[in-house]
């Protein structure tokens, strides 16, 4: 248990948690691009299942890492272009749709692992390929910043670039202004001639784009490999942090990192001698406790506001 | 022509669920024609594999029970409008307190079983209620907080099962706890088949259920508040009691379920995964569109596709995950407002026009 | 052929009419006729007002004129030209602008992003956000708007908020702005200021059309006016010519009398008592100011206004759907201010809404389980917490009978009944069991001749039998049959009472709804003893 505290207040801990943040992270701001335009992306899950399976078949069965990280990205979005087919084109419920796709997920992936490889459980018989850990040069000297932000894999570099190149579509494209009047006010949309459903299409892709990202990196990076169910509920965490994140890019990323220090936690912890199973449910401890406290905090906002009117009348 | 047209105009929610389930078993077959060597046999498997034998169709009622609590749980619980995941949850702690009373509570024959199953429910219930009340009294999405508590409930119910009980059995080859009693567990009560005395709760259930959705005036409030929130409370409807309420109900069955599901099916509890029949509830609460009386008809629909698929994979080389491919579309086609609707406009203008 | 306009001290020469409107139909699919033929013209250059009551069809025209509607006969004329406008941006493109009752702004935007949306300045890839401020800081010099680019729409003052939807139209180079009810939501000193905008905006050579009922404004601002009734235009005046009594008188013409047998009243003890009831909106306007009067049983008190004068934040408070920011509502001696729609419905008050489909029904439930949400609770309906619904669906059969509503089967879901059907199945439920205190909100508004008489005679027949009843419309002919007396809210005050109305005119009435007249305190004040 020492053991385990004095890790937590090291600097390694803090590299690990960035590792660990990594595919929440990219689930997170795909959830974000995707309630910004109004159409909420719960498939999430499901998402990051089929990109990691794609990324590990994919360069497992042509050895080359490429290949599988675009088959990582075409399973990803096909997936996504399902929910979009059902949500935006049929009108089915948005929600009901995203849980219909993430239940396909578990069992889907695993289905077409079997027929692909004959092997239910993981693509061990396989090498996947994985993406590279970087050593940034010059940062490798420093002491303090070298232990914590060198050394990651490059999808790691790539998630927290994300996380500024979406706040840069968000707030200073067209189409960021546009997906977010879509989101908040279709008529005000409308009434310009924004073409809505188009924008709606490309936000749900674009979050699928991020979100198959983290799938990828879940096989090609976090593990070496898929094994089923492997992504054990990251999708639901990163609609969590989306949400607590004030679907900000940048407050997303804060409340991802807090999901992932939870996540980093349990996996410390499971080296000491606490049982497994208590650790394993900090994560999502945490996501319940993050959620209410956001509600209340909400709650309360409004609450204030109503009184205000009430007291200048 | 003229009939066949107004039958079909006026059960037309009936016609689209067909075409909708139509078009995931075709999908199905189409994909075992292009990856399995033998279609034919893997396609006749699926569909006649369950009649193939009394211990195959017996599969069938044994899955239907524990399909048809999960269906009943999500039916209720969505009746309110909620999207409430959390029968998965329930299942499990229902499971696991179930054993836990069977293992510790020593009781004799007819309570055992009837204290466990109704520990169960309890446990259920309060597991979906968390997420209900969460989302009253914060406004916190009640989908994502009973996500997170499934796997919570799982992972301290298997903690306390396995490792903090000490029930676990060291002499058994795989893990599980030490054999329940046999004053706690259900007993077969149809030769050649695993069909347990749990069947016998389940229609209780489904009866009861039915009666309170259908019958009573809680049920009433219940459709009102998840048709029109707005219409319920001015109608004086109390509608958090409503929706609070709803959901513990819900996870009762849910628990209940699970605690059938351990006391029937097992000589032990040995869930060391999810096992997955919360989830399974929202396809059967779909397909039973919201009515009690349908959820062990589309529970058993279910449970024969599964154990048709699961004939399928023993005896050919097509996998039985499959069907989680043939229930997501089913879901997605009924879900689909616009699916067959411009079919049905155009139906209703032809009777139309043919009236005058 | 030139029109010589006057505005005073100045003379406009326009030659053609920069917009034409020539029998112009609107028929909804539901059998309503919105317009009837309408013929409309606006001269380059002026300020035109469009007038009438509550459904007479000046929206539907413009929403014609804006694309946001397709006519169903007639044809438009623009610059001299027949067009057909089938959208919105058809529309913005032959200058045309319209700027609504409902605001469509992005509330976490700025005032500059809101009005480029759409065509945004691009520099590279990105947005050029320096270049949207500039032109926004460019249109408002020109047209004197004192709004900053850089504030965020959503923390705006209404009065700002307008400006900014003005502002979106004119940067699309609208030549004719459409203005529909555009001081329903200002303060007067908001209102003030628009009007010097309009005279700016003229003044630049823009056209303006002026929807609104207020005849004091219309008056003090427009050059001409075009008056609609019933569908219909019945008169285009200049407004130097006319007067505002002369206006109005148009406006409301001669209501045809209903077919309702009513005998004086004999009311009884006071049920329903508003004591100084005021509601501030979010953006702190009073809509309800100080608003009392008693209400007794056996009588119908009819509170008549044009829509928007506060009358459903009045019955809001009434029926315990918001809270009142002062005052008190006293239901049969209990004070239910601020305790919630049960309260109000465990002291025997029914309630028929306006917005049927949000508040009234469960759309998707059948006959049978809408009408039970009043009466399930009733012993005779139940048995223990079981509900007998043979006995339910038998009492909905007999409404069905007693109201004439045609639907296949009280199994029939509420959705698929006509409106006046639906409304009649609000109203069955709402009158079984004779409530003391029915609070009537529009009933019937928009639906067939039929349906609306068989409520009004339910209406008297249970006034008869001694329930109080508040008649809120602002449908003059209802209002006039029905009341025994009559109150009206003009600006949420009380304008007028009237505490019988069997020599009343609607001209008088007319003048009151419009604020061209207004009771003094003294004559108002009876409605609070009655």
């Amino acid at each position: 248990m020492n053991e385990a505290m004095s890790y937590i207040f090291s600097f390694g801990f803090i590299h690990s948690i960035l590792r660990v943040t990594t595919p929440i992270l990219f689930a997170t701001l795909g959830s974000v691009v995707a309630e910004r335009a109004g159409t909420a992306n719960i498939a999430l899950e499901a998402i990051m299942l089929f990109s990691a399976l794609g990324g590990a078949l994919g360069s497992g069965l042509t050895g080359s890492l490429w290949i599988g990280f675009l088959l990582a990205l075409a399973s990803g979005l096909l997936i996504t272009a399902i929910l979009g087919v059902f949500a935006l084109r049929l009108k089915a419920d948005i929600i009901l749709s995203g849980i219909a796709l993430n239940l396909l997920g578990t069992g889907g992936t695993v289905f077409i692992m079997y027929t692909i490889i004959q092997d239910k459980g993981n693509t061990s018989s396989i090498a996947t390929q994985v993406f590279p850990n970087w050593s940034i040069p010059v940062l490798d000297g420093i002491p303090v910043l070298g232990d914590i932000l060198s050394g990651h894999n490059a999808l790691t570099y790539l998630a927290f670039l994300m996380v500024f190149l979406v706040w840069g579509l968000l707030f200073k494209t067209r189409l960021g202004l546009r997906i977010r009047s879509v989101g908040e006010n279709l008529h005000a949309a409308e009434s310009v001639g924004i073409h809505v459903q188009r924008i709606q299409w490309l936000a749900l892709l674009i979050s699928g784009f991020l979100t198959s990202l983290g799938g990828a990196f879940m096989s090609m990076g976090y593990m070496n490999g898929f094994g089923q169910n492997m992504v054990s509920g990251r999708g639901f965490i990163a609609l969590a942090a989306a949400s607590m994140g004030q679907l900000h890019p940048v407050g997303g990323m804060l409340a991802a990192l807090i999901f992932g220090t939870a996540d980093a936690v349990s996996n410390v912890l499971a080296a000491a001698r606490i049982p497994d199973e208590i650790v394993k449910m900090i994560p999502y401890v945490a996501t319940i406790i993050g959620l209410v406290a956001f509600s209340i905090l909400t709650r309360h906002k409004e609450q204030r506001r109503r009184q205000v009117t009430k007291a200048k009348s | 022509m003229h009939k066949a047209r107004s039958w079909l105009t006026k059960n037309f929610t009936v016609v689209r669920l067909a075409a909708a389930v139509l078009i995931g078993v075709l999908f199905a077959m189409a994909v075992i024609t292009l990856i399995s060597d033998d279609p034919a046999a893997a396609i006749s498997k699926l569909f006649t594999g369950p009649l193939q034998s009394k211990r195959r169709f017996g599969n069938v009622i044994e899955l239907m029970i524990p399909l048809t609590f999960a269906g009943l749980s999500i039916t209720v619980m969505f009746a309110a409008n909620q999207f409430n995941m959390g029968a998965e949850g329930a299942f499990y702690a229902g499971g696991a307190v179930a054993a836990l009373v069977a293992l510790n509570m020593p009781l004799p024959a007819f309570a055992h079983p009837a204290a466990a199953i109704l520990a169960g429910g309890l446990i259920g219930g309060v597991t979906c209620l968390t997420a209900g009340a969460l989302k009253v009294k914060w406004g916190t999405s009640e989908l994502v907080t009973s996500l997170m508590l499934n796997y919570v409930m799982y992972y301290l119910f298997k903690y306390i099962l396995f490792t903090g009980s000490g029930l676990k059995d060291p002499d058994c080859g795989y893990v599980a706890t030490y054999k329940l009693p046999g004053t706690a567990v259900l007993p077969r009560i149809i030769q050649g088949t695993r069909i347990h005395a749990g069947l016998i709760v389940t229609a209780l259930a489904v009866a009861l259920i039915y009666v309170y959705m259908k019958h009573t005036k809680w049920g009433y409030e219940l459709k009102l508040t998840g048709e029109n929130q707005k219409f319920a409370r001015y109608s004086g409807i109390g509608v958090g009691g409503v929706i609070l309420a709803s959901q513990f109900i819900g996870g009762v069955i849910g628990g209940t379920g699970g605690a059938v599901q351990v006391l029937g099916m097992y000589e032990r509890f040995q869930w060391v995964s999810l096992p997955g029949y919360g989830f399974d509830g929202v396809i059967v609460a779909i397909l039973a569109r919201k009515n009690p009386l349908f959820v062990p008809v589309a529970a058993f629909f279910l449970a024969y596709l599964r154990i048709g698929s699961d004939a399928m994979s023993s005896s050919t080389d097509v996998t039985n995950e499959i069907i989680s491919i043939i229930q997501s579309i089913i879901i997605l086609f009924v879900s689909a407002k616009v699916f067959l609707e411009a079919y049905r406009q155009r139906m209703v203008v032809k009777e139309a026009v043919e009236h005058e | 052929m030139p029109v010589f306009s006057y505005f005073p001290g100045r003379v406009v020469i326009c030659l053609d009419p920069i917009v034409e409107m020539q029998k112009i139909m609107k028929v909804y699919p539901n059998g309503i006729v919105a317009n009837n033929g309408v013929d409309f013209s606006v001269t380059s250059g002026e300020i035109h007002a469009l007038v009438g009551e509550n459904g007479a069809g000046k929206t539907t025209l413009m929403k014609i004129l804006f694309g946001i509607e397709q006519p169903t006969g007639g044809a438009i004329r623009v610059g001299g030209d027949e067009v057909k406008i089938h959208s919105v941006a058809e529309a913005l493109q032959l200058g045309l602008g319209m700027v609504q009752q409902h605001f469509m702004l992005v509330p976490s935007m700025t005032v500059a992003e809101n009005i480029v949306l759409g065509t945004e300045p691009m520099k590279g890839l990105l947005l050029d956000k320096d270049e949207a401020v500039r032109v926004t800081q460019a249109l408002c010099e020109k047209y004197s708007f004192a709004i900053d680019g850089r504030s965020r729409v959503g923390d705006l003052p209404v009065g700002d908020k307008q400006k900014v939807e003005i502002l979106k139209v004119l940067f699309r180079r609208a030549r004719v702005l459409i203005l529909d009810e555009p001081t329903a939501v200002l303060t007067p000193q908001e209102t003030e200021e628009l009007f010097r905008q309009m005279v700016i905006l003229k003044e630049q050579g823009h056209t303006i059309v002026f929807i609104s009922h207020k005849l004091r404004e219309v008056h003090a601002l427009c050059d001409r006016v075009t008056i609609m009734r019933k569908a219909r235009t019945v008169g285009v005046y200049r407004l130097a010519d006319i007067s505002i009594d002369q206006i109005s008188e148009r406006m409301m013409g001669r209501q045809a009398a209903l077919e309702v047998h009513r005998t004086p009243a004999k009311p009884g003890h006071i049920r329903l008592a508003a004591d100084n009831l005021t509601c501030v909106s979010g953006e702190h306007k009073k809509m309800v100011d100080g608003v009392s009067f008693v209400l007794r049983s056996g009588e119908i008190l009819g509170v008549v206004g044009v829509e928007g004068n506060g009358q459903k934040e009045l019955v809001d408070m009434l029926t315990g759907e918001t809270d009142p920011s002062a005052g008190t509502v006293t239901i049969a001696g209990i004070n239910t201010a601020g305790k919630g729609p049960r309260s109000v419905r465990d002291l025997a008050a029914a309630y028929i809404p306006q917005e049927r489909m949000e508040v009234g029904i469960a759309q998707d439930c059948s006959i049978t389980e809408n009408i039970a949400s009043y009466i399930y609770r009733k012993p005779e309906y139940r048995s223990g917490p079981l509900l007998n619904w043979r006995k339910l669906a038998a009492t909905a059969r007999r409404m069905i009978a007693d109201y004439q509503v045609k639907a296949g089967s009280e199994e029939t879901a509420v959705r698929m009944l006509s409106g006046g059907n639906i409304q009649k199945v609000i109203v069955a439920r709402e009158f079984e069991g004779n409530p003391g205190l029915i609070i009537a909100d529009q009933p019937t508004r928009g639906i067939d001749v039929g349906a609306a008489n068989l409520i009004h005679n339910k209406l008297v027949e249970l006034r008869d039998a001694g329930a109080a009843v508040l008649l809120v419309t602002s449908d003059l002919a209802e209002v006039m049959t029905l009341s025994d007396s009559i109150i009206v809210l003009f600006g949420g005050r009380i304008s007028a009472y009237f505490p019988d109305t069997a020599e009343l005119q609607e001209n008088e009435l007319g003048l009151y709804m419009l604020g061209v007249r207004t009771m003094s305190e003294e004559e108002i004040g009876r409605c609070r003893h009655a």
